[in-house]
C-alpha cells in the first residue's frame, strides 16, 4: 500500500436481484484526510459502505486497511471495528438511560479484581471528552443530551476503540447549523490527529466546508476521486447528476405555462396541530402546484399532515371547496378528494408484503368501503393501467412491493393515489432516494396533472426541482408559516433568503 | 426438479408436509391407524378420530389466525372464554338446576345466551387491544386467568348436567351422516370464514393493518376498527369451540373445558407458516397445521404413550417442526452448503 494510505478498496462488484449495485468500484482513504462519498440516492454510497462494513457481502473485490497484512473481508460490523472501521449512522446508537461514562466504556468496561472500575472509568471517559473538546458531565445519562451531542459522543466512542477509519454517514441531518459547526470541529480535530474519515451527506454546503476529497459515485459506478478546490459545485452536481443542465431548464418552461384556476380547492384557516406546526393560513386553488419549502423539521410535512388529517388538527379550520371539514382521519379527507403521498415511503407508504397489485388498489378499495371488493378483474385492469402509464418495473403485477427498488415503489404509491381520482393531492419528497430519470417524469407528471385541473402539494429539499415544478411557494421556519413567494418572485436566492429569514 | 421447486415455494408445502411427515410415522408404528371400520352408517378408526377431536381447535385456530394476522399478537384468553360459554349455556338451559334430563329453557335461547357472552367477551379483548392498545397478550391474560373463575360463578361452583339427547348431537353423531357433527361444524366454519375473506375486502384490510398498521391509516383504513373486529369474531369462534366441547360431555365443566387450547391453536397458527408477528396469513394453513397437532396427539395415543407423558413428546415434534419452518436455519443450511466454495474466492491473511 501507498504511505499515508490507510484503506483501499479495488473493483468492487455487488449485485442484489436485479441491481448492480456497485461494479468495479475503487475507493482510496488516506491518513488524516476527511474525504465526501458523494453520489444521488441509489448511486451505491451506502452500499459501499454497508460492504466495507461487513453488513452486506461482496461478490469480488478487495479491501485493504493499513496494518494489516493481505486483504480483509468484514462479515460483521463487529469485525469491521476490530480491524479499525468504525461507523456512525445519523440514528445514534447509544443507550439513552445510561451514563455518558458507560456508553464510552460498554462492553470494555476497566475492570478491578473482576469489578467494573467505576473511578477509572469516570475518569479517563473524562480525559477523553475533554481532549476532544466535548464538554459534558460523564456521570449524567445520554438521554440528557442533544442528538448533536449524542452523536459526538458515538464518535468518541469510536474514536478510543482506536479506529482508523470513522464512517459518518449522514451525521449531520437532524442537527441544526451552530452543532453541525461543532461536528465539524470535532472532525477536523480528530483529522489532525490522523483519524481518516468518510463523510457521507447530501448537503453540498456540508462537503465544502469540511472535506478534502470527493468521491462520487453514479448508478454504482465510480464518476471519479477529486480534490475539493479542484471541483466547483456546479461540476460536481453535473457529475453526481450525470446530466446536462439543459435538460432540466427545458423542463421549467412547461412549468410555466400552467394555468392557474380561480376556485379554491382547499383553505385552511389558523389550522395547527400543538407541539408539530403553528396555525397557518393556506390558500390552494384549482390546478395549481404550491411548493412548500423550509428546512429539515421547519414544518413542511406537519402542515399537510394537519390538512390530510394524518395528524388530527386541533385548531382553527379547513374549508374543502368552500365547505367546513371536519378532518378526524385521513379516510375523511380522502372522501373529499384528497390523497397524500408520505414523506417516509418505507414506514408510511410502502406495505410491504402486499403485492404491487394490492398496494395500488388499496386506497380505492378503503374508499369503497369493506364489502363492495373490487372485482378481480377490476383490480388487475387498473394495476396493469398504472404500471403501463407509470412505467413501474415489476416482474408481476402479484410481485411483493418490497421486491421493488425505491423508485418503482414510490410509483406504486403514486398509481394507488391517482386511483383514486384526487382534485387535491399531496407530495411528499416524491423523488427522494430515487434515480434521476424517474425524478424528471414525476415532475413532468405532477404538471401534466395540474394542467388536467388537479391541484397539488409539492414538497422537497431540492429547491431547483420546486422551482422547476411550482408556481407559488409556501415558506415555512421553525413550524410555522413565514410567508409566500409568488411564481415571478421565485427564484433560488429568493427562497434561500426566505428559508434561511430574510437577514443576509 | 424444477417442479419440486416450484412445489416447494408452494406456500402450505412446509404444513402440509408435516401433517403427511406425523402421519407416516403411523405408518411404520400403527399400521392400523388408517383402518377405518363402519357400523350403522358411521365411520370409525384413529384417522376419524383426529378428524373428530380436531374440530374445536380447528375453530380456534381460524379466529386466532385473524387476531394474529391484524394485531400481531395472540389471544390467550380463548380456552377459558369456552369455558364460561359452557357454564353460561348449561345454566341457561337448566334453569339454574344442577343436573337435568329436559331443558328447562328453549334450547335456542342457551345458544343464544352463549354466543352473546362469547362476543362481548371478544369485544373486551378487542377494546383492550385495538382502543387501549395494550399488548394483545396482557389484555388478553385478564379473561385467560378470570374467565374460568366467571365460568365458576356461572355455574355455582358445579358442574352443571344438560343430560338431554338433543344437547348432546353437536358433539357427537347423527344417523346418515357418516362422519360426527363436530367435523361438520368445523368445516362450516372454515367455509363460511374464507367466503367472507374472499368476497369482502376485509383479509386484505386485515393483512395491510398486520403488515404496516401506519401506512394502512394513511389510505383510509381504520387500523383499530379493525383489529377489534378480529378479536370480536375470535370471541364467537371461542364461543362456537365452547358449545362444541360442552355438547361432547353435556355438561359445563368449568375447569376442564378448553383447558390449555389456547395454546394449541397458537401453535396452530405457527405451524400453519403463519407469521406470529402479523401481516400475511393463511387459514388453509392454520387448518392444517390444527389438524397436525391433534393427528399427533392422537398418534401418541396410540402409541400408548400415557397422557401426562404426552406434552414432552408433543414438544419435542413441535420443536421440529417449528425449526424446519425457520427461515434462519434456512439461511444457516444454505450458508453451510455453499461455505465450502468460498464466496469470495479469497480468505483472511
Amino acid at each position: 500500500m501507498e504511505p499515508g494510505v490507510v484503506l483501499t478498496m479495488r473493483n468492487i462488484y455487488k449485485t442484489f436481484p436485479g441491481v448492480k449495485a456497485l461494479q468495479d468500484v475503487d475507493f482510496t482513504l488516506r491518513r488524516g484526510e476527511i474525504h465526501a462519498l458523494m453520489g444521488e440516492n441509489g448511486a451505491g454510497k451506502s452500499t459501499l459502505i454497508k460492504v466495507l462494513t461487513g453488513v452486506e457481502e461482496f461478490e469480488t473485490g478487495e479491501i485493504k486497511i493499513e496494518g494489516k497484512e493481505g486483504t480483509i473481508i468484514n462479515k460483521s460490523p463487529q469485525e469491521a471495528q476490530m480491524n479499525g472501521i468504525s461507523t456512525v449512522y445519523q440514528e445514534v446508537n447509544l443507550c439513552p438511560n445510561l451514563s455518558v461514562a458507560e456508553n464510552l466504556y460498554i462492553g470494555r468496561e476497566p475492570r478491578k479484581g473482576g469489578f467494573i472500575d467505576w473511578k477509572t472509568m469516570r475518569r479517563q471517559a473524562s480525559e477523553l471528552l475533554d481532549s476532544l473538546d466535548i464538554h459534558v458531565d460523564v456521570t449524567s445519562a445520554v438521554e440528557n443530551y442533544s442528538i448533536a451531542i449524542q452523536q459526538m459522543l458515538a464518535i468518541a466512542r469510536a474514536v478510543d476503540m482506536s479506529a482508523k477509519v470513522l464512517i459518518l454517514d449522514e451525521p449531520t441531518s437532524s442537527l441544526d447549523d451552530g452543532e453541525v459547526e461543532k461536528l465539524f470541529t470535532l472532525m477536523r480535530k480528530l483529522r489532525d490527529q490522523g483519524v481518516g474519515i468518510i463523510f457521507v451527506t447530501h448537503f453540498l454546503e456540508q462537503v465544502y466546508a469540511v472535506c478534502d476529497r470527493i468521491t462520487v459515485l453514479r448508478n454504482g459506478t465510480l464518476v471519479g476521486e477529486y480534490k475539493v478546490e479542484e471541483l466547483p459545485r456546479v461540476q460536481l452536481v453535473a457529475k453526481m447528476m450525470g446530466k446536462d443542465f439543459d435538460d432540466l431548464a427545458a423542463l421549467k418552461k412547461e412549468g410555466e405555462s400552467a394555468k392557474v384556476g380561480e376556485e379554491v380547492i382547499i383553505e385552511a384557516k389558523a389550522l395547527g396541530h400543538k407541539g408539530t406546526i403553528r396555525p397557518f393560513d393556506l390558500k390552494i386553488h384549482k390546478g395549481e402546484v404550491i411548493g412548500l419549502t423550509g428546512l429539515l423539521g421547519s414544518g413542511r410535512s406537519e402542515l399537510v399532515r394537519a390538512i390530510y388529517g394524518a395528524d388530527k388538527p386541533d385548531e382553527g379550520e379547513l374549508l374543502v371547496k368552500g365547505k367546513k371539514l371536519q378532518v378526524n382521519s385521513p379516510i375523511d379527507a380522502m372522501m373529499n378528494g384528497m390523497a397524500y403521498l408520505p414523506e417516509n415511503r418505507k414506514e408510511e407508504g410502502i406495505i410491504s408484503d402486499l403485492s404491487v397489485r394490492e398496494n395500488i388498489i388499496i386506497a380505492l378499495q378503503a374508499k369503497k368501503g369493506m364489502f363492495k371488493l373490487l372485482s378481480k378483474k377490476e383490480q388487475e385492469e387498473f394495476t396493469d393501467k398504472y404500471i403501463k402509464m407509470l412505467q413501474i418495473k415489476t416482474a408481476d403485477r402479484e410481485t411483493p412491493i418490497k421486491q421493488l427498488s425505491g423508485g418503482n415503489q414510490q410509483k406504486v404509491i403514486l398509481g394507488r393515489w391517482l386511483l383514486t381520482n384526487p382534485d387535491f393531492l399531496i407530495l411528499d419528497e416524491p423523488t427522494r432516494g430515487i434515480d434521476i430519470g424517474t425524478k424528471t417524469e414525476i415532475q413532468k407528471l405532477v404538471l401534466e396533472l395540474a394542467e388536467q385541473g388537479m391541484s397539488v402539494v409539492f414538497i422537497s429539499s431540492e429547491v431547483e426541482e420546486m422551482l422547476r415544478t411550482c408556481s407559488r411557494m409556501a415558506v415555512l421556519r421553525d413550524g410555522s408559516k413565514v410567508g409566500e413567494l409568488e411564481e415571478k418572485e421565485l427564484s433560488q436566492s429568493s427562497i434561500m433568503k426566505a428559508i434561511a429569514g430574510g437577514e443576509d | 426438479m424444477n417442479k419440486l421447486k416450484k412445489l416447494t415455494t408452494y406456500r402450505l408445502f412446509l404444513p402440509i408436509l408435516c401433517l403427511v411427515l406425523v402421519l407416516l410415522v403411523n405408518l411404520i408404528t400403527t399400521p392400523d391407524f388408517f383402518a377405518i371400520s363402519v357400523r350403522d352408517g358411521m365411520l370409525y378408526g384413529y384417522i376419524i378420530d383426529v378428524i373428530n377431536r380436531a374440530s374445536e381447535l380447528v375453530i380456534l385456530a381460524v379466529g386466532m389466525t385473524l387476531m394474529v394476522a391484524a394485531s400481531g399478537g395472540t389471544d390467550i384468553s380463548v380456552g377459558a372464554v369456552m369455558a364460561v360459554v359452557a357454564g353460561v349455556v348449561c345454566n341457561v338451559l337448566a334453569g339454574g338446576e344442577q343436573s337435568v334430563t329436559q331443558y328447562n329453557n328453549p334450547y335456542i335461547l342457551g345458544i343464544l345466551a352463549g354466543i352473546a357472552v362469547a362476543v362481548i367477551c371478544g369485544c373486551f379483548n378487542g377494546f383492550l387491544v385495538a382502543k387501549l392498545k395494550i399488548q394483545p397478550m396482557i389484555a388478553t391474560l385478564i379473561l385467560f386467568t378470570a374467565g374460568r373463575g366467571i365460568a365458576q360463578l356461572v355455574t355455582n361452583g358445579q358442574i352443571t348436567y344438560v343430560r338431554v339427547d338433543h344437547y348432546k348431537v353437536l358433539g357427537s353423531s347423527i344417523k346418515g351422516l357418516p362422519l360426527p357433527v363436530p367435523f361438520f361444524m368445523a368445516i362450516i366454519v372454515v367455509i363460511v370464514t374464507t367466503l367472507i375473506l374472499k368476497k369482502t375486502a376485509i383479509g386484505m384490510y386485515i393483512e395491510s393493518v398486520g403488515i404496516n398498521a401506519k401506512a394502512s391509516r394513511l389510505v383510509g383504513l381504520k387500523s383499530s376498527k379493525i383489529i377489534f373486529l378480529t378479536y370480536v369474531f375470535g370471541g364467537l369462534m371461542a364461543g362456537i369451540a365452547g358449545l362444541v366441547a360442552s355438547s361432547r360431555i353435556y355438561s359445563a365443566d368449568a375447569n376442564n373445558i378448553g383447558l390449555n387450547m389456547e395454546l394449541d391453536a397458537i401453535l396452530a397458527v405457527a405451524l400453519g407458516g403463519n407469521s406470529l408477528g402479523g401481516g400475511k396469513f393463511s387459514l388453509m394453513g392454520s387448518v392444517i397445521g390444527a389438524y397436525t397437532i391433534q393427528a399427533l396427539t392422537t398418534t401418541l395415543y396410540a402409541m400408548h404413550v400415557s397422557s401426562d407423558q404426552v406434552p414432552v413428546y408433543k414438544a419435542i415434534v413441535v420443536v421440529i417442526i417449528v425449526s424446519l419452518q425457520s427461515p434462519q436455519l434456512k439461511k444457516w443450511f444454505k450458508k453451510h452448503s455453499l461455505g465450502k466454495k468460498a464466496v469470495n474466492g479469497n480468505e483472511v491473511a
